[in-house]
């Protein structure tokens, strides 16, 4: 048996490991996709004051650290059995819609539009955001650069810090806006929606008017035949802070709609001693291996499976890019792993849309910022869409408020199992017998895995735009007979 | 340039060798990572001064690249995050020997940081809640991840994983540390400035990108001179003013035992300081510290209601040690 190891996978978010096996013929036998890292969060929650996780978890990740701020802050309130106040809330919304569009951004410009606006076989020196900024413009680097930089001010000013936030308290925010805020946050929310519509047009431009870009989605080996899983409000339309989870089969049925508080009759987590990261799949359903079809428990929650999962959006503009994806890839739902780039464009028009809207709302700089509590702590579960899937925490505490137990279904994990899956199919479809491949290949081998911006990826902070790729071959006594990097 | 210069030919750059730079992290987050790029637009002039020779999360550079380069050869390497496993520890020990000046950069790796409240914990117990016992978790065999495992197609390794979170210095010797969780971009900036001008640094061992002064110097509320209270609060028991000293308000905030480098952040955002910076230069231990602090603080003389008073402290340990438990005098819990 030979095999390709990548090791480590750099320009990730976290740390982790690809094992391709390759059969004596050359052909892909499988694939392993491994994440050697744990830190144990659900531990060592327990014993801190229940109020002082929102901070704690935001060190889960840094790259989006205000998800888990949220979910965390929405824990707590069910815990203490409140709801913020409207003007709490909306504040919440707020920096949540600037998180967003901090993300979405950095990912399109810095992860997906190198294999793109350049091309998936290009020469890799040039595959990557510099690549992208020689062919658009330095113009368009620059706005890239500023944008990211206005999302993360409005965090900076909402949340005490750009990354590792701290606004959340129970039944509301730790502080409020004025009306000075409001109009610079006003500015650059309206700045970044010109920006998000102009994301759109350069991807209409580059992807969707060459054919052989929008033959790769719709027939190259990137589709999984899976569950859709994502947050919707009452009307199904995607909502990123609160709502419930929804989840519809391969053909759009719905599986099933979910309180938070009720994740666990439909979500079940399995372990694998071959990663230290366990793997997520639908209850109901079970766990059937790694495999597709509706007879498998594995799902994704990603930008596609949120707008699988839902009808449509709440806001006018990306409704109507909603709309055009779906009427362009056949209808809802959508399978092709490609299409989560715009799937992720269509989330940042709305976010963006969002973040305006709120930043008008008459509510947003109310001085009503925490609803008092009057319950005996006990139990709470939050749930949010992260950008990389859907994130669920659940604490327990004493009648005190202290932790006794902590569960985290982390946003990446749901799409651990599809992620595995998605790069088999692709190496298999792509690593022909007989002929090593070479880097372009590869590349596309990885477009597989960077489409689900896997939250160990970074995704949203990496200035090339490509992960690398050091494949060797081994023999069957394992000596390297041909080693290929790029 | 003024008038007698002007027609002097200006004489070529002397082409200078860039900085050889690394950045990695251990048990991380990947904030520190964010910290750097947070420099925004600025990256481009980073970059004219430095060339960053290992950035896992940005370059391509496998371990077997750094373990070819000569011993000494990256001027500055800045270490994030914790030691929590054996790779961490392994690539430590190879940045020590490949690099002149290493740095631990941020909370992690200077003190052990969040992961490192692990220590109030061990490996069994970790593994038992997570792979057995999380409540989503379904794992009859009670199957844990394996250093070592064997598939049909062949054998696949995983690090191990330590009983002890521990900072960089508990492994290898750190030159210089960068604390915060994350160090202020700006604060990076100002160290950066200074190697690049070729300045003086400080003597090995030093703390470095933070301010002279402590948290409470730096923070805008007003404080008097002598705080006296009579009950702690949790920050939701209580409204803030958003004007007096946190302390004085009776919501404990860590900073008398934090050094000043953040602004005051936390605070200016109406929430305590938890000492992320660590402790300030002629503090041993941020726990006993606090200790102190809170000791003068209640106003009783009174055994029975200071016992009281000290019981409104919730957690003591989870938080005078939030960000330093592996690298106070206490370290971790008797197992």
């Amino acid at each position: 048996m030979k095999r390709i190891t990548i090791d480590p996978i750099t320009r990730l978010e976290g740390h982790g490991k690809i094992e391709i096996f390759l059969n004596d013929a050359g052909g892909v036998d499988n694939v392993y996709f491994q994440i050697p890292e744990l830190r144990g969060f659900e531990t060592f929650c327990e014993g801190r004051p229940v109020e002082e996780l929102p901070q704690i978890v935001t060190k889960i990740c840094g790259v989006c650290p205000g998800c888990h701020h949220m979910a965390s802050g929405k824990a707590v309130d069910a815990v203490f059995g409140v709801q913020p106040t409207p003007t709490a809330r909306k504040l919440r919304e707020l920096f949540y819609a600037a998180h967003y569009v901090h993300s979405h951004i950095a990912h399109f410009y810095a992860l997906a539009a190198p294999d793109f606006v350049v091309g998936p076989t290009a020469d890799p020196a040039k595959r990557n955001v510099i690549g992208v900024i020689e062919a658009v413009g330095a113009a368009v680097g620059t706005e890239v650069l500023k944008h990211r930089r206005y999302a993360q001010e409005i965090q900076k000013l909402l949340g005490g810090h750009q990354t590792h936030v701290v606004m959340n308290l129970p039944g509301g925010v730790s502080r409020g806006l004025n009306e000075e805020e409001r109009k610079g946050i006003e500015e650059k929310a309206k700045s970044c929606l010109e920006f998000a519509k102009f994301s759109i047009k350069i991807f209409n431009d580059v992807v969707l008017a060459n054919k052989t870009y929008v033959d790769i989605i719709l027939n190259g080996p990137y589709s999984l035949n899976l569950y859709s899983m994502g947050l919707v409000d009452e009307n199904n339309l995607v909502n990123f802070y609160d709502g419930k989870v929804r989840v519809v089969d391969q053909e759009g049925k719905e599986h099933c709609k979910y309180a938070p508080n009720e994740y666990r009759d439909w979500i079940e987590e399995r372990v694998e001693p071959w990663s230290y990261l366990k793997f997520p799949y639908l209850k109901q359903i079970g766990w059937k291996g790694f495999v597709e079809g509706p007879d498998s428990g594995v799902y994704q929650a990603t930008p596609l499976g949120r707008l699988n999962a839902s009808d449509g959006m709440a806001t006018p503009l990306a409704q109507e890019e909603y709309e055009r994806m779906y009427a362009t890839l056949g209808g809802s739902p959508v399978h092709a792993t490609l299409a989560m780039h715009w799937a992720r464009l269509v989330e940042l028009l709305y976010a963006a849309e969002h973040l305006l809207a709120l930043s008008q709302d008459e509510e947003i700089c109310g001085d009503d910022l925490r609803t008092p509590l009057t319950n005996t702590p006990r139990e709470g579960v939050g749930i949010v869409e992260a950008q990389r899937g859907t994130l669920t925490h659940h604490y327990w505490t004493d009648s005190n408020g202290i932790v006794e137990k902590a569960n985290i279904i982390v946003g990446t994990t749901n799409n651990h199992a599809a992620i595995c899956m998605s790069l088999k199919k692709a190496a298999q479809a792509l690593i022909k017998e007989g002929t090593p491949p070479d880097q372009g290949v590869l590349n596309m081998v990885e477009m597989a895995f960077r489409a689900y911006d896997p939250c160990f990826s970074c995704a949203t902070h990496s200035l090339p735009g490509h992960m690398p790729l050091e494949v060797n071959f081994h023999a069957p006594d394992g000596d390297i007979v041909r080693s290929v990097r790029r | 340039m003024n008038d007698s210069t002007k027609n002097v030919a200006t004489p070529p750059p002397v082409p200078k060798k860039k900085l050889q730079m690394a950045v990695y992290w251990g048990a991380a987050c990947g904030g520190c990572c964010v910290s750097v790029l947070d420099v925004h637009e600025a990256l481009f002039l980073v970059l004219e001064h430095a060339d960053l020779v290992f950035w896992p999360i940005a370059l391509d550079t496998k371990y077997k690249d750094v373990e070819a380069m000569p011993d000494k050869s990256i001027d500055l390497t800045l270490f994030n995050g914790a030691i929590r496993n054996s790779e961490n520890e392994h690539i430590a020990k190879l940045l020590r020997q490949k690099s002149k000046v290493l740095v631990a950069y941020g909370s992690c790796a200077h003190m052990g940081g969040i992961p490192g409240l692990a220590n109030f914990s061990t490996k069994e117990k970790l593994f038992q809640r997570v792979y057995k016992d999380t409540e989503s978790t379904v794992n009859p065999d009670n199957i844990r991840p394996q250093t070592s495992y064997t598939v049909p197609e062949g054998e696949l390794t995983l690090p191990v994983f330590y009983n002890d979170v521990k900072p960089l210095d508990k492994v290898v010797d750190v030159d210089y540390y960068i604390p915060g969780c994350p160090p202020q971009t700006e604060r990076l900036v100002d160290v950066f400035k200074l190697i690049v001008t070729g300045a003086t640094l400080p003597p090995a061992g030093s703390v470095v990108g933070v301010f002279d002064k402590g948290q409470c110097d730096c923070c805008k509320r007003t404080k008097s001179d002598n705080k006296k209270i009579k009950k702690f609060y949790r920050p939701w028991q209580i409204q803030d003013d958003g004007e007096t000293c946190l302390l004085e308000q009776g919501i404990i905030c860590m900073g008398p035992a934090t050094r000043g480098g953040c602004g005051a952040r936390c605070i200016d955002a109406n929430m305590p300081c938890r000492g992320c910076y660590g402790p300030p230069p002629d503090v041993a231990d941020p726990g006993a510290k606090m200790m102190s602090a809170i000791g003068t603080m209640i106003d009783s003389d009174d055994p029975m209601e200071i016992q009281e008073i000290v019981k409104g402290v919730v957690d003591p340990g989870g938080t005078f040690y939030r960000f330093s438990l592996p690298s106070a005098l206490l370290r971790r819990t008797v197992q």
